[in-house]
C-alpha cells in the first residue's frame, strides 16, 4: 500500500508527517534541527530516502542536511568520518558554502544588485530558500538562494558551484529585494527537456533556460506590476510562486504579487487567469496530480494584510486552469482566522484522489484527501510553517 | 589541551557535548584554535566565521576568563589561562531574536 510522507519545514525545525494511503491517522515526527529555521526539504523523486533540508540561522548561517533513510538520520555532506580530510590535509565540510562565481570563464562577473534605495548593493550570500533534487540523479541538486542566485551540486550536496550565466545576464543590476529578501525561491525541472529549467526571483521575475543553465532570459511579458515605474517592464516583477504539472511543461502557472497568471508557451508570454478571485494576492500556487487544468491558489486580503479575507480560510480551486474559481470552506476555518500561507507551503500527493496540503504560519498544516473537497488539519501548533512537500511512496 | 565550549546549536550540529578538549599548536590564538575546531568539526567552517573572509560572524561572540575578545586581533595571543586548559575559550551566541 502506498504511505505519504510530508516534509515540513518551520521557522524553528523540521517535522515529517507520515500516514498509509488512507491519509486519515498521521505520525509526527520532531522537531528535526530544533530551532533552526527550515526553509525547504525536498526528497529526490528517483530515490525518495534521499532528502535534502535547508537548515539556516542569523546567528549560524547555512547548514545543507541530508538523510539517506527517509528523515530517520541526516548528516551534512562532506562531513562524514571518512570524509573529515581532503587528501592535502585540509578539513572540508564545504557542503555549506555558497560562493558567487565572479571568474570570467563561467559568467559574467557581477557583484551588485538594485538597492532599495536605489542604490547598487553587492550580492551577499543569506540562505538557500528551496532545494530541487534532480528528476534522474539523486546526487545532483539545485539550490535557490538569497541574494537571488542558482546553485548547483552533483556530489549529493557535499559542494556547491553557482550557475552564474543567471546572475550575470543583462538584466541583474536591475534585480531588487522585496519584502522578504531577493530570493530565488522556486525552480521547475522541465521533465520532457532536461536542458529547459525555469526559475522565479522576488522581485526580479521568471526566468528559464534552454541550454541547461549556461544562458538566461526573462520571461516576463504579459506581466503587469502598478507598482513599478514600467508596470510591463523586462525585469522588476514580484513573482511569488510558479507550478507546472509535468504531463504539460509548456504550461505554467504563477502567482504574483498581484494576479495569478498563465503562460501555454514556457513563459514566453503570460495572461492573466485571475477571473473571480475575491483578491488575486497570494502566494502559493499549485497544480492537481492528476488533472493537470486544476490548480490551487490562496488567496490572501493584501500586500499589507498578509492574512486571509474576512478571517475566513479558503483554498480556490479552477478546474479550467484559472479564471473559474471555487472556494474550497469545507474543515477550514471560517471565522477569526489571521494566517498566511507561504509560497512554498502547498503541495499534493499522487494518489487517487489527488491529496493537496498547505500549512500556515499558524503553525497548522491542512490536508485534503479529495483532491479539496474537504480539509483538516493533522497537525497543528506547530511553529510558523515556511514549507510543505509531500512525498507519495510506493 | 584546551577547552571550547560551543554554544547549543552548534554542540549538536557537531554531535558533542559538553565541552571540546583539543591539542592547538602554540601560540594558542583565536585563529588557531578555530581553524582546530573546524578540522575536528568540518561542518562547522562557516558557522562561526565566514567561509572566505574568515571574519566572526556578526551574532557569534567570543568570550574568556571573563572578557569579551571578540574584537581582540584573531592572531593574538589568548590568555594563558585558555592556552594551559585551566579556562574555557567561549563560542557565543549572541542574545538576539525570537
Amino acid at each position: 500500500m502506498s504511505k505519504i510522507r510530508v516534509l515540513v519545514g518551520t521557522r524553528k525545525g523540521a517535522f515529517i508527517l507520515s500516514s498509509d494511503g488512507a491519509r486519515k491517522r498521521w505520525k509526527v515526527s520532531g522537531p528535526h534541527f530544533a530551532g533552526w529555521e527550515i526553509y525547504h526539504m525536498k526528497g529526490s523523486p528517483v530515490d525518495p530516502d534521499r532528502i535534502y533540508a535547508s537548515q539556516t540561522s542569523g546567528w549560524f548561517g547555512q547548514i545543507i542536511q541530508r538523510s539517506d533513510d527517509g528523515g530517520k538520520s541526516w548528516n551534512t555532506p562532506g562531513s562524514s568520518p571518512e570524509e573529515l580530510k581532503s587528501p592535502d590535509g585540509m578539513p572540508k565540510g564545504e557542503s555549506n558554502k555558497f560562493v558567487y562565481d565572479t571568474s570570467p570563464e563561467t559568467g559574467k562577473p557581477l557583484t551588485t544588485h538594485q538597492w532599495y534605495d536605489g542604490t547598487q548593493h553587492p550580492w551577499e550570500f543569506k540562505r538557500v530558500w528551496h532545494l530541487e533534487p534532480s528528476l534522474d540523479d539523486p546526487d545532483h541538486i539545485y539550490a535557490g538562494v538569497e541574494d537571488a542566485a542558482l546553485f548547483e551540486s552533483n556530489d549529493g550536496g557535499k559542494t556547491w558551484n553557482e550557475l552564474a550565466g543567471l546572475r550575470g545576464s543583462d538584466t541583474g543590476p536591475k534585480w531588487q529585494p522585496g519584502a522578504g529578501g531577493m530570493c530565488l525561491h522556486t525552480i521547475l525541472l522541465d521533465p520532457s527537456d532536461p536542458k529547459r529549467i525555469s526559475i522565479a526571483i522576488s522581485a526580479a521575475g521568471t526566468f528559464r533556460t534552454d541550454d541547461g543553465g549556461r544562458r538566461w532570459k526573462p520571461i516576463n511579458h504579459g506581466l503587469h506590476s502598478q507598482f513599478l515605474p514600467d508596470p510591463a517592464a523586462e525585469v522588476g516583477h514580484c513573482v511569488h510562486r510558479i507550478a507546472m504539472h509535468p504531463s504539460q511543461p509548456n504550461t505554467l502557472f504563477m502567482q504574483k504579487h498581484w494576479d495569478v497568471m498563465r503562460s501555454d508557451n514556457a513563459g514566453d508570454s503570460w495572461h492573466e487567469v485571475s477571473g473571480n478571485l475575491p483578491t488575486d494576492f497570494g502566494f502559493p500556487i499549485d497544480v492537481h496530480a492528476h488533472e493537470p487544468e486544476t490548480i490551487y491558489v490562496v488567496p490572501i486580503k493584501s500586500d499589507s494584510e498578509h492574512y486571509p479575507l474576512k478571517g475566513r480560510l479558503r483554498v480556490y480551486r479552477s478546474r479550467t486552469g484559472g479564471n473559474e474559481w471555487e472556494a474550497l470552506t469545507k474543515g477550514l476555518p471560517q471565522r477569526n482566522y489571521y494566517v498566511n500561507v507561504l509560497r512554498d507551503a502547498m503541495s499534493v500527493d499522487s494518489l487517487e484522489p489527488c491529496g493537496v496540503y498547505f500549512g500556515t504560519t499558524g503553525g497548522q498544516v491542512y490536508a485534503s484527501a479529495d483532491s479539496g473537497d474537504s480539509w483538516k488539519p493533522i497537525v497543528r501548533d506547530l511553529p510558523a510553517v515556511l514549507s510543505v512537500e509531500v512525498q507519495t511512496l510506493k | 589541551m584546551i577547552r571550547v565550549i560551543l554554544p547549543p546549536h552548534l554542540r549538536t550540529l557537531a554531535r558533542v557535548d559538553g565541552e571540546v578538549e583539543m591539542d592547538v599548536q602554540t601560540p594558542v590564538t583565536q585563529r588557531a584554535v578555530l581553524d582546530a575546531l573546524e578540522a575536528r568539526f568540518p561542518m562547522l567552517r562557516g558557522t562561526i566565521r565566514d567561509h572566505m573572509t574568515q571574519l566572526r560572524r556578526p551574532m557569534v561572540r567570543f568570550f574568556a576568563c571573563g572578557e569579551d575578545l571578540s574584537h581582540e586581533p584573531v592572531d593574538a595571543p589568548l590568555p594563558e589561562a585558555i592556552a594551559k586548559g585551566a579556562e574555557p575559550f567561549l563560542i557565543i551566541g549572541a542574545i538576539a531574536g525570537g
